[in-house]
């Protein structure tokens, strides 16, 4: 094994903390300790930090600040956000395109419907409109859940083109999206997740609408106020500095990741029998998904690793189940062989180029041995 | 009809085995491989996709184990 510092190309599954992040996390966990709903002056401390924090999120999504909660995770901003509106309307159906995260697939299992329906996507992995649109009209529907964009392919959906009944709201799992892309506007909930961005882990956002019918589905008061108990301040400040740092520094950024993206596109596309999946223009700046046959998604992420880069796989093999990727699946798409590579912030020219020549030699290696 | 047994081997080794054994197969006639392995289900109809080959569709072997009939066509 090389002594050579691991190039971690899965900032999808989790972005290093940013820099901002850091300083305010260490300044808040001194000043953010107290309950902010204590009249006391340490808990007006947590109280202005955490407002600090709704502000700051608010302004960086386009929302009012009282439209803004912080959650323990992204997976639970979904929970709370979907069955909230189930709740609300009083009818369990949900709606929600076949390659969302499986919060969403799980929080629509949670409470069998007829309505319930899962929409097909093209092999790009984009949603069928048409048949979204027909579902949500059918009674029973409670909620729409799409994606702003693929957590595993990178594609981006058509939100805004979504023609929805009155009276059906939709929830957008932005967690992909944040910090990287332009965000959907026709929604009335939105969810997403911090330690996507380059915050910490622990933070998670839910975002509903003045006017939307939404409750809390889990015990507890009404509101966004509080979310499953004693707010993390420190995180939640954290998690807002990291996003205005990533906005200030979006253009830059995801230009660069968008054309690194297009070199491993190209590289990959140019390996016998791979196929790069997902959409190729209309996607996310940092991420980039392929299959390579006759390989296990196992082996390629060990030889890579062994090459020095981290990557993640929708395969079988490197799953706690043995089903592969539901997203790779519903696109009709080769579940085997599947790396996933996402860029952080970081990632340098050079190092796209290694992984390139890396990928070429893992792939050749790999089916040398399968006697291919 | 040749017919490979796969059932316990896991992914992707169907599908490898799929692709060694076509060149035993005239042009138009069937190849059949019975697998377990809940990735094969996508990844034999994905595999004739990208090899230019006709994915028939899933039958049950006598065992009830799931088989994958495939036509090579070149």
């Amino acid at each position: 094994m090389s002594s050579t510092p691991e190039v971690y190309l899965d900032a999808a599954s989790s972005e290093r903390l940013h820099p901002a992040a850091r300083d305010t996390l260490v300044a808040a966990l001194e000043r953010g300790y107290a309950d902010p709903r204590r009249l006391h002056r340490a808990g007006r401390d947590a109280r202005l930090l955490l407002d600090n924090a709704r502000a700051v999120v608010a302004d960086a999504l386009g929302v009012h600040p009282d439209e803004v909660g912080f959650t323990s995770s992204g997976t639970d901003a979904v929970h709370r956000g979907l069955l909230g509106l189930t709740a609300a309307t009083g009818r369990d159906g949900i709606v929600h395109s076949a390659v969302e995260h499986s919060a969403v697939l799980h929080a629509a299992a949670w409470r069998p419907s007829p309505a319930t329906t899962s929409i097909g996507v093209d092999a790009t992995g984009r949603v069928d409109l048409v048949a979204l649109a027909a579902a949500a009209a059918a009674p029973g529907v409670g909620a729409v859940a799409l994606q702003a964009a693929n957590q595993e392919v990178g594609t981006l959906q058509p939100v805004d083109e979504a023609a929805l009944p009155d009276g059906v709201p939709l929830l957008v799992d932005a967690a992909a999206a944040v910090g990287h892309v332009p965000l959907p506007r026709r929604w009335s909930v939105l969810t997403a997740s911090a330690h996507k961005w380059g915050g910490p882990a622990g933070i998670g956002v839910l975002v509903v609408r003045r006017g939307t019918r939404w409750t809390q589905p889990f015990p507890g008061d009404d509101g966004l106020e509080e979310l499953g108990g004693f707010p993390n301040v420190p995180a939640a400040l954290a998690a807002a500095a990291a996003l205005q740092a990533v906005l200030a520094e979006r253009d830059e950024v995801t230009a660069r990741q968008f054309g690194q993206v297009a070199t491993i596109r190209a590289a990959a596309a140019a390996l016998p029998d791979t196929e790069v999946v997902g959409a190729a223009e209309a996607r996310l700046p940092h991420l980039v998904t392929f299959s390579c046959l006759y390989v296990g998604g196992d082996e390629i992420v060990d030889e890579l690793a062994r090459r020095g880069f981290g990557v993640a796989s929708g395969s079988a093999c490197t799953a706690s189940t043995l089903e592969p990727s539901h997203v790779l699946a519903a696109m009709g798409a080769l579940t085997h062989g599947n790396v996933r590579v996402s860029l952080t912030r970081e990632t340098t020219d050079e190092q796209v180029a290694a992984f390139c020549a890396a990928l070429g030699e893992a792939v050749t290696a790999i089916r040398e041995r399968a006697g291919l | 009809m040749i017919e490979l047994d796969c059932r316990d081997l896991p992914c992707p080794r169907p599908i490898i085995e799929l692709a060694k054994a076509l060149p035993g197969v005239a042009v138009g006639d069937l190849l059949a491989v019975v697998a377990r392995d809940p990735a094969a289900r996508h990844d034999v109809p994905a595999w004739c996709r990208m090899r230019g080959q006709e994915y028939v569709g899933e039958e049950r072997a006598d065992d009830g184990a799931p088989r994958y009939v495939v036509r090579r066509l070149t």
